[in-house]
């Protein structure tokens, strides 16, 4: 079986044919640590966690086994995902503490302060500084809740107070600090950065996010499938398409659905789609971060070309609401796989002109080179998964094959080779995205010219306490939605995870010892989302 | 070197005509651009605020600058402070987390200013808008917050859509 054979955790395989995923349920607190303890020294990852509220619920009663709450932890293994919950019997405040996992996935720690913020259930660790709740609502109320109703059921009319963060001061002679945000100096999501610097060289960097937190989770509640469809498209928009295929594996595993062959290649379509077309913005803006306008102004044309031809062909410019539960909405005709194929043809020979001109140009080699480095030790203590942690080396891509992966349909055999550079600096993340252009153009191709004739939709039902988890390889990292039911076939619970929440910290890392005006180019070079880990 | 401006020449001049802004012939465009001048001087510029938006309404207002929009080739331009923005160009819904910071940055934007609402989330209309609305975090459309000149829905609107918006706010000012 899965990890070790004597483990107290019994695991079962998530039907479905999404990404492989394993459920299993956690005894003790003590089980999930030792759990959690045995992943790391495989080398796995804490890819997600999040907790849920088990007690009666509006409609019925409750599906779970006790009433309670529960705490649910993703973690990354070899073979997939297992996806562990914890119960926490009662309704008692002293009762409903777990043991703190980030003293072995530092990940954790946000998350953690999150789930405390939202649900009302905390780790044993010793931070306990809230993150989501700024001052907009009182400590000692929790939004995800069931009984968390105040004023027309969402909370609306408390007293937005001003809040202090308690971050973390440097000493020592000549250091001092620089607030920037929430509102940044450009066309960007707010957020707050705390440099701590001496002369122009960093030497801490923290963040507090949460500007972003907009309520989505607590939307979702009692919504039905396709209204979930259309809220999930727009936790982030430039990973629109990775959530709404993650959504719809995480119900489709859940209804026990599976989705048409042509649907499934149409996905594929549009998140390679949705990949090129973020990469080629990002390696413009890295351009331009370096003072080089006419990297902005080419990468920019393309993407617009790019952009256009995703009206033409699926009636959006960001592919918003085509993937859908059950299949994609709506079909594409020959014309516009033809000239999807086209299209990918031009592209791939303009893109590769204008990489020789980034390799050649001296200035800008010189701001990539050795700027904002992160190692792999770092990327696998952090669990950060995608783009960036290809760039420092890590052989990590759902998408592909590697060894005891086999990546879910339709990849299994469209052959994806995952790019990967060992240098983990600005140069990396730019040649990474350069290289997985390339190889998205290749796939492109390969599927708008073998896309099987047949049915794009079926028909999903939801099951009244069914659960599922889909797990997307979008183009910044890995996208994870959970989906729980409630006894009425609502959704009673969603919770969706961007590789963002591993990508910060790392972030606060790789911009230590550069200088000041490196930042926004190190910044750039991660292109993380505010929104998606906000919510 | 060489390469690079043989890049430039094969790629020429993309910039696309105006958009008609639904209201007149063309050289209703020409006359907006003398109210421009005469209203706010030599140029507009707009601060972004993204008050609380999913990204997707950043996404097509970074494309106003790209070569086929070419917004700062008509002489509006994105700036880093409110204190020298003509205009606010703000998405959301607005989070109550940067309720705040959007009402310090309007009161730093001098007058006479403008305030465009970009987006169904920001103009709280459509079905998506609808979805956010008002809650424990949010404070809905932008209009909640400050005083809204004008309203770009769509989500997100596209490119065109934004130009039009922007060009009718600055004529309703005019007018």
């Amino acid at each position: 079986m899965f990890l070790c054979d004597d483990f107290p955790i019994e695991f079962a395989r998530q039907p479905g044919l999404g990404a492989p995923v394993w459920r299993g349920r956690a005894a003790s607190g003590e089980d999930l640590k030792d759990f959690a303890a045995t992943v790391h020294l495989q080398g796995g990852r804490l890819a997600a966690l999040w907790g849920s509220d088990e007690r009666q619920r509006h409609g019925g009663p409750s599906t779970g086994a006790v009433a309670g709450f529960r705490l649910h932890c993703v973690f990354g293994v070899s073979q997939g995902h297992a996806c562990v919950s914890l119960d926490l019997p009662g309704d008692d405040p002293a009762t409903l503490v777990y043991p703190d996992l980030s003293a072995i996935f530092p990940a954790a720690n946000r998350m953690q302060r999150a789930t405390r913020d939202m649900v009302g259930i905390a780790s044993d660790g010793p931070d306990q500084r809230p993150w989501l709740r700024h001052g907009a609502w009182p400590a000692d109320w929790y939004p995800l809740r069931h009984d968390a109703v105040h004023v027309f059921g969402m909370g609306v009319g408390f007293p937005n107070l001003p809040s202090d963060y308690d971050f973390v001061q440097v000493g020592g002679e000549g250091a001092h600090e620089i607030p920037v945000g929430p509102i940044h100096a450009g066309i960007i999501e707010p957020g707050h950065f705390r440099f701590s610097v001496v002369g122009e060289r960093v030497l801490r960097l923290e963040q507090r996010l949460g500007y972003q937190h907009k309520g989505v989770e607590k939307r979702f509640i009692g919504m039905d499938i396709g209204r979930g469809a259309k809220l999930v498209g727009r936790i982030s928009g430039d990973s629109t398409c990775a959530y709404a295929w993650a959504y719809a594996d995480a119900v489709e595993a859940a209804c026990g659905v599976e989705p048409p062959r042509r649907a499934l290649l149409l996905r594929a379509l549009m998140l390679e789609r949705e990949r090129v077309a973020n990469h080629l913005g990002d390696l413009g803006a890295l351009g331009n971060d370096a003072a080089f306008a006419f990297g902005l102004t080419q990468f920019l044309r393309l993407k617009e070309d790019w952009l256009r031809l995703n009206a033409e062909a699926f009636g959006h410019r960001f592919m918003m609401d085509r993937i859908v539960p059950g299949g994609v909405a709506g079909d594409i005709g020959a014309p516009a796989l033809a000239a999807i194929v086209e299209q990918c043809g031009v592209i791939a020979g303009e893109v590769k002109k204008l990489r020789t001109l980034y390799d050649e140009h001296a200035g800008l080699q010189d701001r990539f080179l050795t700027t904002g480095i992160i190692d792999t030790a770092l990327v696998r203590e952090l669990s950060l998964s995608g783009m960036a942690a290809r760039a420092s080396g890590m052989i990590l891509d759902g998408r592909a094959h590697r060894h005891e992966y086999t990546p879910p349909s339709p990849w299994t055999t469209l052959g994806v080779r995952p790019i990967t550079d060992e240098r983990g600096d600005v140069a990396a993340r730019v040649a990474v995205r350069f290289g997985e252009i390339a190889e998205s153009l290749r796939l492109l191709c390969v599927l708008a010219v073998g896309l099987p004739t047949g049915e794009t939709r079926v028909e999903t039902a939801p099951v009244a306490g069914a659960a599922g988890l889909g797990v997307v390889e979008g183009w910044r990292g890995e996208v994870l939605v959970g989906v729980q039911f409630d006894s009425e076939g609502k959704l009673a619970r969603v919770h969706p995870h961007d590789p963002s929440w591993q990508a910060w910290p790392a972030l606060e890392h790789a911009v230590m010892n550069d200088i000041v005006p490196d930042f926004p180019l190190i910044n750039k070079s991660f292109n993380l989302s505010y929104s998606g880990v906000d919510l | 070197m060489i390469s690079l401006l043989g890049q430039i020449f094969r790629t020429g001049i993309l910039t696309e005509p105006h958009p008609d802004t639904g209201d007149g012939p063309r050289r209703e465009i020409d006359r907006l651009h003398d109210d421009i001048l005469n209203i706010l001087g030599r140029a507009l510029t707009i601060r972004q605020v993204d008050a609380g938006s999913c990204n997707g309404c950043e996404l097509e207002i970074h494309a106003l600058n790209n070569p086929y929009y070419n917004l700062e080739g008509r002489g509006i331009k994105f700036v880093a402070s409110p204190r020298h923005a003509d205009m606010l160009l703000v998405t959301g819904p607005v989070t109550k987390n940067m309720e705040n910071a959007l009402r310090i940055a309007y009161d730093c934007t001098p007058d006479p200013k403008l305030v465009v609402a970009v987006g169904d989330c920001g103009c709280g209309c459509g079905e998506v808008g609808a979805m956010f609305g008002e809650s424990y975090a949010s404070c809905g459309a932008v209009d909640n917050v400050v005083g809204v000149d004008l309203r770009i829905a769509g989500c997100p609107p596209t490119p065109l859509a934004l130009m039009q918006g922007i060009l009718a706010a600055i004529r309703s000012r005019s007018t």
